[in-house]
């Protein structure tokens, strides 16, 4: 399992969700300190292609063998792409949170509501 | 740690995987009707192309894989099992032999009730029993565990309610529910609404009473709750639910501490499960079976399933044992058939054999078992590592925190009960309730004797002392059990539910 | 004891319990009994219970008089089986859990169908049981029901759909008694979450399973069979017709009669149903030592872990019963299950044509059939005396068949009690077939 580690490039979602923003697109993914509490993980079950997921809701859910989990989307927008490797490995959310990891990739639709999010300094605070 | 090199233990081999083309057990009764071809019989579209791949085996091998994983399980009748929520209390050898008489295990269902007056009977004083017990006057045995009469009493609540032409949305259940109890309210169609837990792990009254509106249908409660403790605020916990025109559900669960003692319709309760597994000892089977049925008050009565099992007619023998099913406002069937009846016989011989005095003495003994190994616990050498999580008088059973463990000894609660493994015992409830961190709940039952206790006490405080040896001891244990700890994350990231020939 | 707890009496130790709800007198039951005489207590109760080998049965309508072979007894009353919990501690409950994936196994050989849970209660809450996965799949509002169902699953359906607010709509028979196709296609809607129909059917009529299932199928709606476990042994695997979910009743897989129960369900899906399976499911893996071992898995969907978002609700299987199923079909075996399905298909054809009268359904039966019987109460009236019980009276679930007997017949009702029977129905014996 990766080192406690949380990248200056993310934002930080206090549910301990992280997006990487890229123009009006972002990666979704959950946090080491998510994955961890969590503990090994074993299933991962995604939104579908094309659904929309609103800031501060749950869109997916990750289970590890004793909990279920659900994951908070950062910010809304319009899922673009699923990690599918997710389903034959799931252990990659824990083995890489902000690399293989990732979760979904999203089209977002109000870009202002990256403002609201924390950076890396925040969120460790936080923790 | 040479003493704990693991027995010779043997590769798990399936029934299937013993089988060989050719060999059997059964031998069926001789054709006596005209060999018509089998293709006569039935239409081509529902003919069976292949065999079911079940396994082909001697009788002898038959009994000898059964008997060889038999004894691949810890049991009740092996030792000590103070599994907390679960009262695994001694099964008493009685309650076999009284079911499988064949007046009762080779009793068709069916049978008109003038030929069954024996189990009808046996039903209806069982029924009595269990009414008086519980201080609510209508029982219904129908539901198959305490899951089923949990969802019985929810759809209860739901037709008395429209009956009165309310409309209600919420159920209330407190944060130390048993997990059917939400579970029951989504199934029922339900919101679930948690309440909070007060500082002396009762239910906060103050949350109680905000979040009691005229929306909520029910409180679901147990009392004892899964802390072990006695609410004490129950008869005012009682008028703000019933204020708000809701029904108060009670999770038999823990009725073990009190039989004999407090009867939860005194207390204000609207409807009851039991579990006959769990308070009059149906022996749990490795998961089952079980019964969970019901008992409810006057207003909720006219809702019960169907059928009822009543007497009409004399008393001193003149009377008959119907099994009326003419109920308009019955909720219906929550399963086939009467309900587990051979569960029914072995209960009702607890409740004979113990009699009114019995079952209080047992209650008693339970709460009198379970506040001495708690007191065993609270020794130095144990408490500081495993504290008690509410520090009070419990019940029946008790939740320790194994917080100090974690922090102080490097080991989690998980390692404390898979080392109690290797001792002989079976670990306590771990992780529950979910408000106590690192929980372990312990339940002894009436029918521990102190020696039992003492050497569970003594297992505690040796594995603690290993633990602040080498932490490593814990975390690998056990060492001797037929297997070793299993990865259950590869079972459900890959799961494997079946056995599979292997590819040729 | 008390005074390491420090207490000076047990009546302390319930100090937390108000005078104002504590009992002020004893319970209000018989003082208790020693060992024996509870025993003669109960077999005096039971001695007045006729059961199936103190008369000739043709009762089943749901459970069924089988031979229990007497290894069943012999290793269910075993402490090792009757007695653990749950298998919570995998490492000491590899007999428990083995006995699971074993069963498991072999459900999903007879329907058919890949995955199968370790079991649940019973045959008529397993159907609802599957209107509730229906509902969380496909989040319609309605279930239809062919009235070839047992009565006993489309009243616990109807109970249950209450709760998960769904309509049940009921699809009629044919006149032959089997489920009629087309109304089933008219019922079954874009609001329709599941389609149940039952192979076997409650009348004994052998579906066209296939149909039903493509008539359910073409609106979306998940197929549901309940099945009898023993007929399967020669029919067509309701997971080669469509089906997505075959449940049904055990008890006729080395269970007792037990005036109902315990018996056990069974709960067989398609594989995108695993995660969606209400109950226990054991799984196989591996110890840290690499030993093959089985624990109960994808406990994620249970009501312990998800609570108010889990599959169901129950937090049992039938473990002791499905034991008991297990054993049974291995000691069937692969070859015996066929035999026996076959002998009671033959003796079943048999009987219906050695009674002679009217058949309800005509057409293939399996192990139970229905007739019309003119004189119905006087016919039980002459049985009930010579100790034959006739059957199931229909009328009391079918008032269209009033006058209509549902007659069983098991491996153990041989040719000559068909024979007694129909002599009671006042046909000559031994008709030709």
């Amino acid at each position: 399992m990766a080192e406690a580690s949380y990248p200056e490039d993310l934002k930080y979602h206090a549910e301990h969700d992280w997006a990487r923003i890229d123009g009006d697109q972002a990666t979704f993914g959950v946090t080491w300190y998510a994955q961890d509490a969590l503990g090994e993980v074993v299933f991962f079950d995604p939104p579908k292609v094309g659904a929309q997921v609103a800031k501060d809701q749950a869109y997916a859910e990750v289970e590890s063998v004793k909990a279920v989990s659900d994951v908070f989307a950062p910010l809304s927008g319009e899922v673009l792409e699923v990690n599918e490797a997710l389903a034959d490995s799931p252990e990659q959310i824990n083995a890489d949170p902000y690399g293989d990891g990732w979760l979904v990739k999203v089209r977002l639709s109000d870009q202002s509501e990256v403002d609201a999010l924390l950076d890396v300094g925040a969120y460790k605070d936080l923790l | 740690m040479t003493e704990l090199d693991p027995r010779a233990r043997e590769e798990a081999v399936t029934i299937f995987e013993r089988s060989r083309d050719g060999r059997r057990a059964f031998v069926a009764p001789a054709t006596d009707v005209p060999e018509v071809p089998v293709a006569d019989l039935l239409p081509a579209s529902q003919l069976r192309e292949r065999p079911a791949a079940l396994p082909e085996i001697s009788e002898p091998e038959l009994v000898r894989h059964y008997v060889t994983l038999s004894s691949k399980n810890f049991h009740l009748d092996e030792g000590f099992y103070p599994l907390g929520s679960c009262t695994m209390k001694h099964n008493p050898k009685l309650h076999e032999r009284v079911a499988a008489l064949p007046g009762n295990a080779r009793l068709h269902p069916l049978q008109d009730p003038e030929y069954a007056q024996g189990a009808l009977e046996l039903m209806w004083r069982l029924q009595g029993a269990l009414a008086e017990i519980a201080g609510l006057p209508h029982v219904s045995l129908q539901p198959s565990a305490g899951s089923q009469g949990e969802l019985a009493g929810l759809l209860l609540t739901r037709a008395y309610h429209e009956d009165r032409g309310e409309q209600k949305t919420k159920v209330l259940t407190p944060d130390t529910a048993h997990g059917t109890n939400p579970a029951t309210v989504t199934m029922a169609g339900y919101e679930v609404v948690k309440v909070g837990t007060a500082p002396d792990g009762g239910v906060d009254l103050g949350d109680l009473r905000a979040k009691a509106t005229d929306e909520v249908a029910c409180l679901m409660l147990t009392n004892p709750n899964t802390l072990g403790l006695f609410d004490r605020n129950i008869e005012e916990i009682a008028r703000i639910v019933h204020d708000a025109g809701a029904t108060l559900y009670y999770d038999g669960a823990n009725l073990n501490a009190i039989m004999g003692i407090a009867r939860p319709g005194d207390m204000g309760f609207d409807i009851v499960h039991y579990n006959l597994h769990k308070t009059f000892t149906q022996p749990h089977g490795g998961g089952g079976p079980g019964a969970g049925p019901i008992a409810v008050s006057d207003r909720i009565e006219p809702f019960l399933p169907s059928p009822q099992v009543l007497r009409r007619g004399g008393d001193n023998g003149a009377g008959r044992f119907v099994l009326d099913d003419d109920r308009p406002k019955s909720i219906g069937k929550l399963r086939g058939f009467q309900g587990n009846f051979g569960v029914f016989v072995r209960s009702y011989a607890y409740i004979r054999s113990l009699g009114a005095d019995g079952l209080k003495d047992a209650s008693q003994v339970a709460v009198l078992n379970a506040n001495y190994l708690k007191a065993r616990l609270a020794e130095p050498g144990i408490a500081e590592y495993l504290s008690i999580a509410f520090d009070r008088t419990c019940m029946h059973e008790f939740v320790l925190s194994g917080r100090g463990a974690k922090e102080k000894l490097g080991v989690r609660t998980l390692d404390i009960a898979k080392r109690m493994l290797d001792y002989g015992v079976h670990p306590p409830t771990v992780y529950f309730p979910l408000l106590v961190d690192e929980a372990l709940m312990i339940e002894p039952t009436e029918t521990e004797t102190k020696e039992r206790l003492d050497d569970f006490a003594d297992i505690v405080r040796a594995i603690l002392e290993e633990a602040a040896a080498d932490p490593e001891i814990l975390r690998d244990a056990p060492y001797t059990t037929p297997v070793r700890r299993l990865d259950e994350a590869a079972a459900a990231k890959r799961p494997v539910v079946r056995w599979h020939p292997p590819q040729v | 004891m008390l005074g390491a707890i420090g207490a000076g009496s047990v009546d302390e130790l319930f100090a937390d319990i108000p005078e104002s709800v504590r009992l002020d007198r004893e319970i209000d039951l018989p003082a208790g009994l020693s060992e024996q005489e509870v025993y003669e207590h109960l077999a005096a109760l039971a001695a007045r219970n006729r059961h199936a080998d103190a008369e000739l049965t043709f009762l089943g309508a749901g459970m069924y008089d089988h031979y229990v072979p007497a290894l069943i007894d012999n290793l269910l009353s075993r402490s090792e089986f009757l007695t653990p919990y749950t298998p919570y501690q995998p490492e000491i409950s590899q007999g428990g859990l083995q006995v699971m994936f074993e069963f498991q196994t072999a459900i999903s050989e007879l329907t058919g169908l890949p995955v199968s849970n370790a079991s649940v209660y019973e045959g008529p809450s397993a159907v609802a049981a599957a209107g509730y996965l229906a509902k969380l799949e496909t989040r319609r509002t309605k279930l239809v029901a062919s009235r070839g169902l047992h009565p006993h699953s489309r009243a616990a359906l109807r109970t249950h759909a209450v709760g998960y607010g769904m309509d049940v709509e009921e699809v009629p028979l044919t006149g032959e008694g089997a489920t009629d196709v087309e109304a089933l296609a008219a019922a079954a809607d874009g609001d329709t979450a599941a389609v149940f129909v039952q192979q076997p059917n409650f009348l004994g009529t052998v579906e066209e399973l296939g149909e039903l299932a493509e008539a359910g199928r073409r609106t979306g709606a998940l197929v549901v069979c309940a099945a009898d476990p023993l007929p399967l042994g020669i029919l067509k695997p309701p997971g080669e017709q469509g089906v997505d979910i075959c449940v049904g009743e055990g008890q006729t897989l080395g269970n007792r009669l037990d005036f109902g129960g315990p018996s056990f369900g069974f709960f067989a899906a398609a594989e995108r149903f695993l995660r969606r399976m209400p109950g226990r499911i054991a799984g196989e893996t591996r110890d840290v030592d690499g030993r093959r071992g089985f624990v109960l898995t994808l406990q994620t969907r249970e009501q312990h872990i998800r609570r108010e978002k889990a599959t169901h609700n129950i937090c049992t299987a039938q473990a002791l019963n499905a034991l008991a199923g297990v054993v049974y079909l291995s000691w069937l075996g692969k070859r015996g299950l066929v035999e026996l399905a076959e002998l009671m298909l033959r003796r079943t054809h048999h009987a219906r044509e050695a009674l002679g009268l009217e058949a309800i359904n005509p057409g293939p039966v399996v192990r139970e059939f229905a007739v019309r019987v003119p004189d119905l109460e006087g016919l039980f009236e002459r049985a009930r005396a010579e100790r034959v019980n006739p059957g199931y009276r229909l009328g009391r679930d079918y008032p269209e068949y009033g006058d209509g007997l549902l007659v069983a017949v098991t491996e153990r009702r041989t040719r000559e009690d068909i024979e007694r029977l129909a002599r009671l129905v006042g046909k000559p014996a031994g008709v030709a077939a």
